[in-house]
């Protein structure tokens, strides 16, 4: 198993620095960079600003740079954000926990929502009830996520039931251990909903498809003629086969989710890698914009790897060799 | 060839009976048509502003005047004023009133960017103003806008779609054609573009070029940024079907005539992959649709003055502007509408084009 994760992990890598190369040509290829409005500042000398080209080598060619940005990623050392004047990797640490945290929310969510309701709908087939989630599944696919979360922070500004936007409460520092936590829940739920809208809708689909076709295959007729009860039929013989395309799919759908995710970041205020993104792309910060598409890459392969250990575990007849 | 022509009638002909693809159909051909006669059916220049109307609420329409009987439709001058908490409010002048009038002398535009005119469909003298969904944050009326507005977000839609189907009917065709290295390589290329995630990508390559564009160079940016995060996907559909298409007896019939390579593909290979790209193209369009308002909501994409509905919409980004003035949510409403048409219609072309889809109805 252990060697298994590591293959895969090996064939991740190629993956990594394609990526972030592209996030740096794409960088280098845009008019100006960061020093030219720091040029502009009478406040900073010219000489402050050579120091910082010669440090990062930013007077070379793409390719140097991007070689001595690896050689410094292996140390651990991410760059220096010009913006922010602090170390990358110290904007990222925060960034990437709260896009792990909005990530995970909307997964448990989704998936606890989606599978369920998914069987449920299978079983009742073309009865009213299926047709009626099959009509929320529908909008919910078709639901732009930005509007839906404009939607909802309208709803939020009106009835003051839940924070319109943001990761935290003003008084955030004064409230106990619990109160936090709690006031983490209420700020996540509209994020939460509106990424998690759309992915529901589309598992609930996938996952009601799945269940239609194991119900028709030979060993379901052969459970019921055996007189099992029909809830095991279900749960036992025909959730446990339906459920394995879906864990194939949990590693595709992360890039759509990250995706949406960072659109709904910027929304609803969540200081999140999608957020950082944007700043770094308007203010093009070089290092923090490469370290941030970096970062988003790693929380991608993630998934695809921890998809891959669950697949193999759900379905013992995928071999690691 | 003939062949696949009735094909194609006998899916049209399937696809009449289809309800609710049909309904999405004329719900789209109604927003081109709006779109295209965008200057006729707004009342106002989509640059036409009044700053003393910011945000002014959607005015009012009656039919009943101040003696109580009923009159022809009209409306009141609008002027801005404060209450006492000093919240912006709007009254009614009461005293005169304004008849809506049809075919209203107004802005002039051109008629399919040929013909000028200065008739629009509706609209009322120019000392009032007529307002349906209320006015942006300049004060210009958000109901032309919108309908301007469409002009770039739908078109972007098509104009996209085109150019990715090209890229990966090509792309694609050569791929699954040729097979080999080429296949081996393109295919990387496909996967690593498609896995990086659509929103980041967008970024990046909208950081490639400057933000003091002119509108068409913008919307040319745009265009070219969504298809190259679109044609991946197309070239993986058209590649499977070249795959499969490459060992039948009339490709090889064609070969063994010694007709070229190129030739095969673009005449027998990608007529018959038609109906999947169809397919494929319709469902992928409101893709386009949304990547151009995120990239406009944001600020990247269309600029001021010029209206697209991700453009429209930025402006109800301000929390606390769209609490006192929801109508600014509207344009949303369209994308919205939109895009859900698309997948209806999608989904429906693929129950009528898709044999898979025949089988599964059987049961």
């Amino acid at each position: 198993m252990i060697n298994y994760i590591i293959r895969r992990l090996l064939f991740f890598i190629p993956l990594l620095l394609a990526v972030s190369f592209i996030g740096f040509v794409c960088i280098n290829l845009a008019p100006g960079n960061y020093f030219d409005s720091l040029k502009q500042n009478p406040q900073v000398s010219q000489d402050t600003i050579r120091l910082y080209e010669q440090k990062y080598h930013l007077d070379q060619n793409v390719f140097t740079q991007y070689y001595y940005w690896l050689v410094n990623i292996s140390k651990l050392d991410f760059g220096y954000s010009f913006a922010y004047k602090i170390p990358v990797f110290e904007v990222l640490k925060s960034r990437m926990f709260n896009t792990f945290i909005l990530s995970l929310s909307v997964l448990l969510f989704s998936w606890l929502i989606a599978i369920p309701l998914g069987i449920y709908c299978a079983v009742n087939q073309y009865k009213f009830t299926d047709k009626l989630f099959s009509f929320f599944s529908f909008i919910g696919l078709s639901i732009p996520s930005f509007f839906f979360a404009l939607l909802l922070l309208y709803f939020a500004s009106l009835t003051g039931i839940l924070p319109a936007g943001g990761m935290h409460s003003l008084n955030y520092e004064a409230f106990s251990p619990l109160g936090k936590f709690l006031d983490l829940l209420k700020h996540l739920i509209i994020p939460t909903l509106v990424i998690g809208t759309s992915s529901i809708a589309g598992l609930q689909r996938l996952m009601r498809g799945n269940m239609l076709e194991v119900l028709r295959a030979q060993y379901i007729t052969t459970a019921r003629a055996k007189g099992l009860p029909e809830y095991r039929v279900i749960y036992l013989h025909a959730v446990r086969n339906a459920i394995n395309p879906m864990v194939t799919i949990f590693g595709g759908s992360l890039a759509g989710l990250l995706s949406g995710a960072a659109l709904t970041e910027i929304i609803c205020n969540w200081p999140g890698l999608g957020r950082l993104m944007l700043d770094a792309v308007m203010s093009q910060d070089l290092f923090l914009f490469a370290g941030d598409l970096l970062m988003i890459s790693f929380l991608l392969i993630l998934g695809y790897l921890i998809a891959d250990i669950v697949l193999a575990w759900v379905d013992p007849r995928i071999q690691y060799q | 060839m003939k062949k696949s022509y009735s094909q194609l009638g006998k899916g049209i002909r399937k696809l009449k009976k289809h309800g609710l693809a049909m309904v999405a159909f004329w719900v789209l051909v109604g927003l081109y048509l709006s779109a295209i006669f965008a200057g006729f059916i707004a009342p106002y220049h989509y640059d036409n502003e009044q700053r003393s109307l910011s945000y002014a609420s959607p005015t009012k329409v009656h039919v009943i005047d101040q003696a109580g009987k009923f009159s022809w439709p009209f409306v009141h001058k609008v002027s801005q004023k404060f209450d006492q908490f000093y919240n912006r409010i709007y009254v009614e002048d009461k005293t005169e009133k304004y008849p809506l009038r049809f075919l209203a002398k107004g802005d002039s535009y051109y008629i399919l960017g040929m013909l000028k005119a200065n008739r629009h469909l509706f609209g009322v003298d120019s000392q009032a103003r007529i307002y349906f969904w209320g006015a942006d944050s300049r004060g210009r009326d958000l109901f032309s806008r919108i309908f301007y507005g469409g002009q770039v977000s739908l078109s972007i839609g098509l104009v996209g779609v085109t150019i990715s189907l090209f890229l990966g009917l090509f792309f694609g065709g050569i791929s699954g054609y040729f097979k080999g290295k080429t296949d081996t390589l393109i295919m990387r290329i496909c996967e690593i573009i498609m896995m990086i995630p659509g929103f980041y990508l967008m970024l990046s390559l909208r950081s490639i070029f400057s933000y003091s564009l002119s509108s068409l160079q913008l919307y040319f940016v745009i265009v070219c940024i969504m298809s190259f995060i679109g044609w991946p996907g197309l070239a993986r559909v058209v590649r499977g079907m070249a795959l499969s298409l490459r060992e039948r007896e009339f490709v090889l019939a064609a070969r063994a005539l010694g007709v070229s390579d190129i030739k095969i593909i673009w005449q027998h290979i990608i007529p018959h992959s038609f109906s999947y790209l169809i397919v494929a193209a319709s469902l992928s369009i409101p893709g386009y649709i949304l990547g151009e308002s995120a990239l406009s909501l944001l600020g990247l994409g269309i600029q001021d003055p010029y209206a697209s509905w991700g453009n429209l919409l930025s402006e109800s980004m301000a929390v606390s502007q769209l609490k006192f003035h929801p109508w600014i949510l509207i344009p949303g409403a369209f994308i919205f509408i939109t895009v859900m048409a698309f997948n209806l219609l999608g989904d429906g072309l693929r129950d009528v084009f898709d044999p898979k889809m025949d089988i599964g109805r059987k049961f």
